[in-house]
């Protein structure tokens, strides 16, 4: 603070850590893995109504390679499962994944020989978000948690 | 009640190989053997006061056991069969015995029961005789059984990654 003070006011000390955490948390790009009914959930949220784009995160990127995180929504089933996995290794470091609706956080409603029982069983999850489909009002919430964890994080450089 | 057009003259043409017929608040049912399954199927749809020309549906049914004794089929494969031209619509059925759960392709007729006979290769085990191509159409090469078929375990999962929870 006295160095701040002392120049005047023109300069904004901080730690490489929270700068490069604060700039990460409001540039998320999305790759939207979509696979089923909870896709309209994730259209009505980007959509204008509830403006994604509030947060930092109104620009999907439909390949991985341009994607930081992975947003998977929709039921996955065991023919599917290699897919995901290929996107996710094809995605560049940092990057976090999160589960959206309850197909993809347990199976949701299908116990069945189809179905992956969560999407953690094949990839690393960092935010979970409930909900057959979830309201766009608890994305919007999963997507605030997700910032935090990333504000919080050490920063990979 | 009076029986329709369609399973009338279906009597008349087939009386050997018809097991039985009904109709429900206008849909007609005709329960046939199965070695005559294309053979009924051409004649509905070249009758010209038939017409029975699309073919909307081709699934089968495993009731694990028809009946009580050992012999009793096991199977039932079921196609809808609708005529554009007059709006009207019947169903097919032929039951399979577990043994031999085999009939015969209706790709000569239709195009579109290539994919639905593969679909229901893929989930009861019902093989087509004279199909270009019977192999599974929605699970994977590796899968293995037919998932639909009742003594297939409810969540006999067959992952291609991970674990088998
Ligand atoms: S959680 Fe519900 S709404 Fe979402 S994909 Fe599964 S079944 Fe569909």
């Amino acid at each position: 603070m006295a160095i701040e003070s002392a120049l005047g006011e023109s300069v904004v000390l901080t730690r490489t850590d929270k700068v490069l955490g604060w700039a990460r948390k409001y540039s998320l790009f999305l790759y939207p893995f979509v696979t089923a009914c909870c896709g309209m959930e994730y259209m009505a949220t980007a959509a204008s109504h509830y403006d994604i784009d509030r947060f930092g995160a109104g620009l999907p990127r439909f390949s991985p390679r341009q994607a930081d995180v992975l947003f998977v929504v929709g039921t996955i089933s065991h023919k599917q499962a290699p897919i995901l996995k290929r996107v996710w290794e094809q995605m560049c470091e940092p990057k976090w994944v999160v589960a959206f609706g309850g197909c993809t956080c347990s199976g949701g409603p299908y116990d069945n020989y189809a179905t992956v029982q969560g999407i953690d069983t094949i990839v690393p999850v960092d935010v979970y978000i409930p909900g057959c489909p979830p309201r766009p009002e608890t994305v919007l919430d999963g997507i605030i948690k997700l910032q935090e964890k990333i504000q919080n994080q050490k920063q990979e450089l | 009640m009076e029986e329709s057009l369609t399973l009338r003259k279906l009597r008349e043409r087939f009386p050997a190989s018809i097991i039985d017929t009904h109709s429900f608040r206008g849909d007609d049912t005709a329960v046939v053997k199965r070695v005559d399954v294309v053979d009924i199927c051409r004649f509905l749809k070249e009758s010209t006061d038939l017409s029975y020309n699309f073919l909307m549906d081709l699934t089968a049914v495993d009731y694990l056991q028809m009946g009580n004794s050992p012999q009793a089929d096991r199977f039932e494969v079921v196609y809808h069969l609708y005529s554009i031209k007059y709006n009207h619509r019947v169903r097919i059925k032929a039951p399979l015995t577990e043994a031999d759960p085999t009939i015969d392709s209706l790709t000569p007729l239709w195009a579109v029961a290539n994919w639905l006979e593969r679909e229901c290769w893929d989930m009861f085990g019902i093989r087509f005789n004279g199909h270009p191509d019977l192999k599974r159409i929605l699970l994977y090469e590796q899968f293995e059984g037919h998932p639909l078929r009742k003594d297939y375990p409810l969540t006999g999962r067959q992952p291609l990654i991970g674990p088998k929870n």
